[in-house]
């Protein structure tokens, strides 16, 4: 069990943190023809935009109050309204997604009174679903942000079934973390689908982020699950939540139409999709389609042929909670030691980092302790640390800006798995360590005049 | 807060800039910024803008006063080199919790700075404050003071909340934060009659090192870059310079304007993209420090480095010119950049079809009408639908614009170029210039455009996108024609002048209701045609369309007066080319573009108004030509 120490540093440096709304506002992109909208200073949206665009790249859609110095102190109701009335004329958006910040959160802007006041006001957006998360920047995390915002839009937006309603046995609900790529859900979509089920994914980042050519060109989002789906997700036999961070929101599903769920903690390596199958085998009755049989079996051979280079190797990662605690208990699966954890906020599961101690700091905190591990596991920004240190960086989450191809990184699923230890493997094989004359003699201290010992081991 | 908005007024008084004096005291006082329209907006925040100015001083710590938001979403993506220090890339925040937005975030600033000065022992910190603390009351101004005293590192207070205003704003505030703080404050070792500023360059990419070279082997000494490149002791230095030259249009006119005010330094505004405007920038610096001191034949040495590069990079543009000349470019950039870059595209003979200039000043739009005439559509807020409506168009063969909208082209399988802050090419001097054509011909001549836009084997060409587009105009056009309400709505919201942009409803109603006769009546009532007076011609074809219908003088031709006077129409006003004349020599050399009949005819070569008349022209004669050669072949 890892001990979570936090830094008491007045000054972060080189932050590993994004802030709440962000959070909030991908998960409103995983709606189909939803706008998300951060209710504050224009400034707030324009670097989310910017984040989400160079790590997707693909056209965002956010929008902003723009609250200027006055309307802060004023109160920002007319901004709500006129942004909710833009936003539903001129953008055609079916859903808008209102996330807080912390400029409104500090004025202590009362939201859900002004919706209701809007409601009032203009009954011809009666058609128009608003759906509003406190999500101030100065607190928590993305994850956060993400993990209330589908909390809310369930608790808005599914209608409760009847009480005698007949479930659909092949609907099953999934409810992702905010880590999971559109890859990731495009491979769980194929897995669940494997068993007969149809997989409605609250968000479906995958039908709207994976980078398609759209039919049609909206400023809103270019798909996802949409509103009707949604709102049906009631008579769903089965829900499923991915990553511990989305147990509220099954909570919500099932306290609201009796929705039954499993939580999976874990999915990234063999075990833990063994034990998705498992459970889908479970409630679908069936037997496994033989595709998955073979690609357990490639899983296993990646994980023989993988072993002599992950083993013993010393990785530092820095992570969102959940996803540090999945990624580096499968890394520890494979015979890695996590020398560094650093996280952004403290959170229970934490503890369940297989790590002697996580430390909710930053990249700084990251870098210093660092030196001496083989790998760097963190999102783009760990490129300074990793050019320093010359410890090569495996990116991971977001945003990754300097790369392609981020919406697609799976992880999940035995291909996922494979592929992963496959790369991580090669990035060991890339930067490995071959002998010189100097590497065993003379001891360290004695008689350094034949060049700089390695300090990598 | 009373500090702030005090330099805020400061910088809205700017005497310098042409559009403020001739506002009224009031209309001052409002300053230069839009308002912005909530769920209808997204650009930067001063506090970006005021951070896009001074984070490329590179050996500098920039710490950001506020919640995780404003420096954890955006940190190290901008595109400023250096050629030292890195310390400008890191990330420095006080990333304030609930705590410090209930008790304030004063102590953890100064703890903040404390802690960086401790660590990384910068010559100074920067530190910028954002919304949050500036609502809960944090004097950084204090803090900065007394930390600059306790540690005898100078630090200095930014004072640009985001929510005061747009990165424009912030720019400015930038620059009046240096001027207060950091600017007069040391001494040069010794200075030379070559001593010059070059402020507003932040070194994207490496834009500087394509310069720097340059003005060095010439004779020039750049004193203090502000701010890219820059060292902060260079830029404490500032004040001995010479001479400034002034880049990226007004944003940190403050600056140049003060240095001229307090130290006597003359400056100019210069470009440093697109060969022409490289070379009279070069010309117009050395000029000013010959004016204060340094020898006339210090001239020649600056011309003899621009002939030979001017020869260089020609040689190189040339071969491209066969491939670029008359291809349309809509070009879509933020900010201060559109006109340096409407420059440089000319010279390749590229036409430019549109650019918007949402973050640009008024004064960028102005620059931009000159280069590129009137009839140039200054898309002020373009929406993605109908960006994505003028590439399917075909209007353009490439855009060139920011990080943001590039996804509308490149899934409207348009060639695509990115030339804001995040950019991975330098196109600046001569050598950019030369890049930057490089890199449009790379774009447009990719083969992967003719695989991109082929259709699957399983899909029905009518259910493509391109299909279902043309449908909705098809649709659309259905919709005019049987309602003829909107169809005249239409019609009437034509705009005429460009310049006042006025439409056609507005001139028929001044003409019907104070039956106006000539064109001056009307540019007098209406102020259509008071701008560039392209469009007089065409208002005098609306006053002769209302006399016509209006059953006025209606005179029997004949066939041979009906076609001279239709031959007569005045097509090209600048350069008074007709229709006759066009027609001509179109059919005579066979032209087919808009480029090659105005550099037969001069028609289009003014203010480019008339080019979309000319385009028509080409279809009529040019559409039905080709027609028949298809038919003959077959
Ligand atoms: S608008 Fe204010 S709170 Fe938002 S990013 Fe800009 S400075 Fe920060």
């Amino acid at each position: 069990m890892a001990v979570i120490q936090t830094s008491n540093k007045a000054c972060t440096v080189n932050p590993l943190k994004m802030s709440q709304p962000i959070g909030g506002a991908l998960a409103f992109m995983g709606i189909k023809d939803s706008m998300p909208l951060f209710h504050g200073s224009q400034g707030c949206t324009s670097f989310g935009l910017v984040l989400f665009v160079r790590h997707f790249k693909e056209a965002i859609p956010l929008q902003t109050t723009a609250m200027s110095e006055v309307a802060t102190v004023l109160g920002g109701y007319e901004n709500v309204e006129q942004a909710i009335v833009n936003i539903s004329n001129k953008q055609r958006a079916r859903l808008i997604g209102i996330c807080s910040t912390g400029v409104t959160e500090t004025k202590g802007d009362d939201v859900d009174s002004y919706i209701k006041l809007v409601r009032q006001q203009h009954p011809e957006l009666d058609g128009i679903s608003l759906v509003y998360v406190s999500t101030p920047d100065f607190k928590d995390s993305f994850q956060d942000g993400w993990e209330k915002t589908v909390v809310k839009i369930i608790e808005t937006l599914v209608k409760a079934p009847e009480p005698d309603v007949v479930r659909d046995p092949k609907k099953l609900v999934v409810l992702p973390g905010c880590h999971y790529t559109p890859g990731d859900l495009d491979e769980l979509r194929d897995i669940i689908e494997g068993f007969g089920f149809e997989a409605l994914f609250l968000p479906d980042l995958a039908a709207s982020l994976d980078g398609h050519i759209p039919d049609d060109f909206t400023p809103t989002t270019l798909g996802g699950i949409s509103l009707e789906d949604i709102a049906g997700l009631g008579n769903a036999s089965h829900a499923i939540a991915l990553s511990p961070h989305m147990l509220p929101a099954a909570q919500a599903l099932e306290k609201k139409a009796g929705v039954p769920f499993k939580l999976f903690e874990r999915m990234i390596g063999l075990l833990p999709t063994d034990a998705f199958i498992k459970h889908l085998m479970e409630i679908s009755g069936r037997d496994v389609p033989v595709k998955f049989k073979r690609q357990r079996s490639q899983l296993v051979d990646a994980m023989l042929d993988g072993h002599f280079h992950t083993g013993g190797k010393k990785i530092a990662v820095g992570l969102e909670p959940d996803f540090l605690m999945d990624l580096s208990s499968f890394l520890v699966d494979m015979g890695c030691h996590i020398s560094v954890a650093v996280s952004t906020n403290a959170q229970p599961v934490l503890e369940k980092v297989p790590t002697e101690s996580v430390l909710i700091g930053d990249l700084e905190d990251l870098e210093r302790m660092a030196p001496g591990c083989d790998l760097l596991i963190t999102h783009a920004h760990g490129r300074q640390a990793s050019e320093r240190l010359h410890i090569p960086l495996y990116r991971m989450f977001l945003p990754i800006f300097d790369r392609l191809g981020a919406g697609h990184i799976t992880t999940v699923g035995y291909r996922g798995a494979r592929d992963r230890i496959f790369e991580i493997a090669n990035t060991f094989i890339a930067n490995s360590h071959v002998a010189k004359p100097d590497t065993w003699y003379p001891h360290p201290g004695e008689e350094t005049a034949h060049g700089v010992h390695s300090t990598a081991h | 807060m009373s500090s702030v908005s005090a330099t805020i007024q400061n910088v809205f008084n700017e005497p310098a800039c042409p559009k403020n004096a001739a506002k009224s005291e009031k209309e001052r006082k409002k300053g230069c910024t839009k308002q912005l329209q909530p769920g209808g907006a997204a650009g930067g925040c001063a506090f970006d803008g005021a951070k896009i100015a001074l984070q490329p001083i590179t050996d500098v710590a920039h710490l950001v006063h506020g919640p995780i938001a404003c420096e954890g979403n955006s940190w190290d993506n901008r595109g400023a080199y250096s050629s030292g220090s890195t310390l400008y890339r890191t990330g420095f925040t006080t990333d304030i919790n609930e705590t410090d937005v209930v008790f304030g975030g004063e102590k953890r600033l100064y703890k903040a700075i404390k802690e960086i000065i401790e660590k990384y022992n910068p010559p100074s910190v920067f530190v910028y404050q954002t919304c949050v603390p500036a609502m809960i009351g944090d004097d950084i101004d204090a803090v900065c003071k007394a930390a600059t005293k306790k540690f005898g590192t100078p630090i200095v207070p930014v004072n640009s909340p985001g929510f005061v205003g747009p990165k424009n704003l912030g720019n400015k505030l930038a620059g009046e934060a240096l001027l207060a703080h950091v600017i007069g404050t040391e001494e040069p070792d010794y200075t030379t009659p070559y001593d010059v500023n070059i402020i507003g360059e932040y070194n994207l990419a490496g834009e500087m090192w394509q310069v720097e070279p340059l003005l060095k082997e010439i004779g020039f000494r750049i004193l203090s870059c502000i701010s890219g490149d820059a060292k902060y002791h260079e830029v404490a230095r500032a004040h001995r310079a010479r001479a400034t030259m002034m880049v990226c249009s007004k944003a940190m006119i403050n600056i140049t304007r003060k240095l001229e005010d307090l130290y006597g330094i003359p400056y100019f505004e210069g470009s440093f993209y697109g060969i022409g405007d490289m070379s009279d920038s070069i010309r117009q610096l050395a000029q000013l420090c010959i004016d204060r001191g340094a020898p006339p034949e210090f001239m020649d040495r600056a011309e003899a480095v621009i002939a030979r590069e001017e020869k260089l990079a020609w040689d190189e543009i040339m071969s491209y010119l066969p491939r670029l000349k008359g291809k349309k470019v809509l070009l879509i950039t933020g900010g201060v950049k559109s006109w340096s870059v409407v420059a440089a595209l000319q010279e390749v003979g590229m036409e430019i079809v549109g650019t918007s200039v949402k973050k640009s000043t008024k004064e960028d739009k102005e620059r931009i009408k000159e280069l590129m005439g009137e009839d140039a559509h200054a898309f002020d807020d373009m929406s993605p639908r109908e960006m994505y409506k003028m590439l399917r168009d075909a209007k353009a063969d490439i855009m060139l614009s920011g990080g943001r909208s590039q996804f509308i082209a490149l899934k409207a399988n348009m060639p695509w170029l990115d030339i804001n802050q995040e950019r991975h090419h330098a196109y600046s001097g001569y050598k950019g210039m030369v890049d930057l054509v490089k890199e449009i011909d790379k774009a447009l001549y990719n083969p992967i455009w003719n695989q991109v836009r082929t259709i699957a084997p399983w899909s029905n060409p009518a259910d493509s996108w391109q299909a279902k587009a043309d449908a909705e105009a098809a649709r659309e056009a259905a919709e005019l024609a049987a309602d003829p309400a909107k169809a005249e709505a239409k019609r009437r919201a034509r705009k005429i002048c460009n310049c006042k942009t006025i439409d056609l409803g507005t001139i028929e109603d001044a003409i019907l209701a104070s039956t106006l006769t000539t064109v001056e009546q009307v540019v007098e009532t209406t102020h259509a045609g008071s701008g560039c007076t392209g469009c007089r011609g065409k208002i005098g074809d609306i006053l002769a369309d209302l006399a016509a219908k209006a059953g006025g003088p209606v005179v029997e031709l004949t066939p041979e007066e009906a076609e001279a006077r239709r031959r007569s129409k005045k097509i090209c006003n600048c350069k008074e080319v007709t229709l006759g004349t066009i027609e001509d020599v179109v059919r005579a050399e066979r032209l087919t573009t808009v480029a090659e009949v105005t550099a037969a005819t001069d028609a289009g070569s003014g203010c480019t108004g008339c080019c979309e008349d000319i385009e028509e022209i080409l279809d009529a004669i040019v559409a039905p030509a080709e027609e028949l050669t298809a038919i003959a072949a077959e």
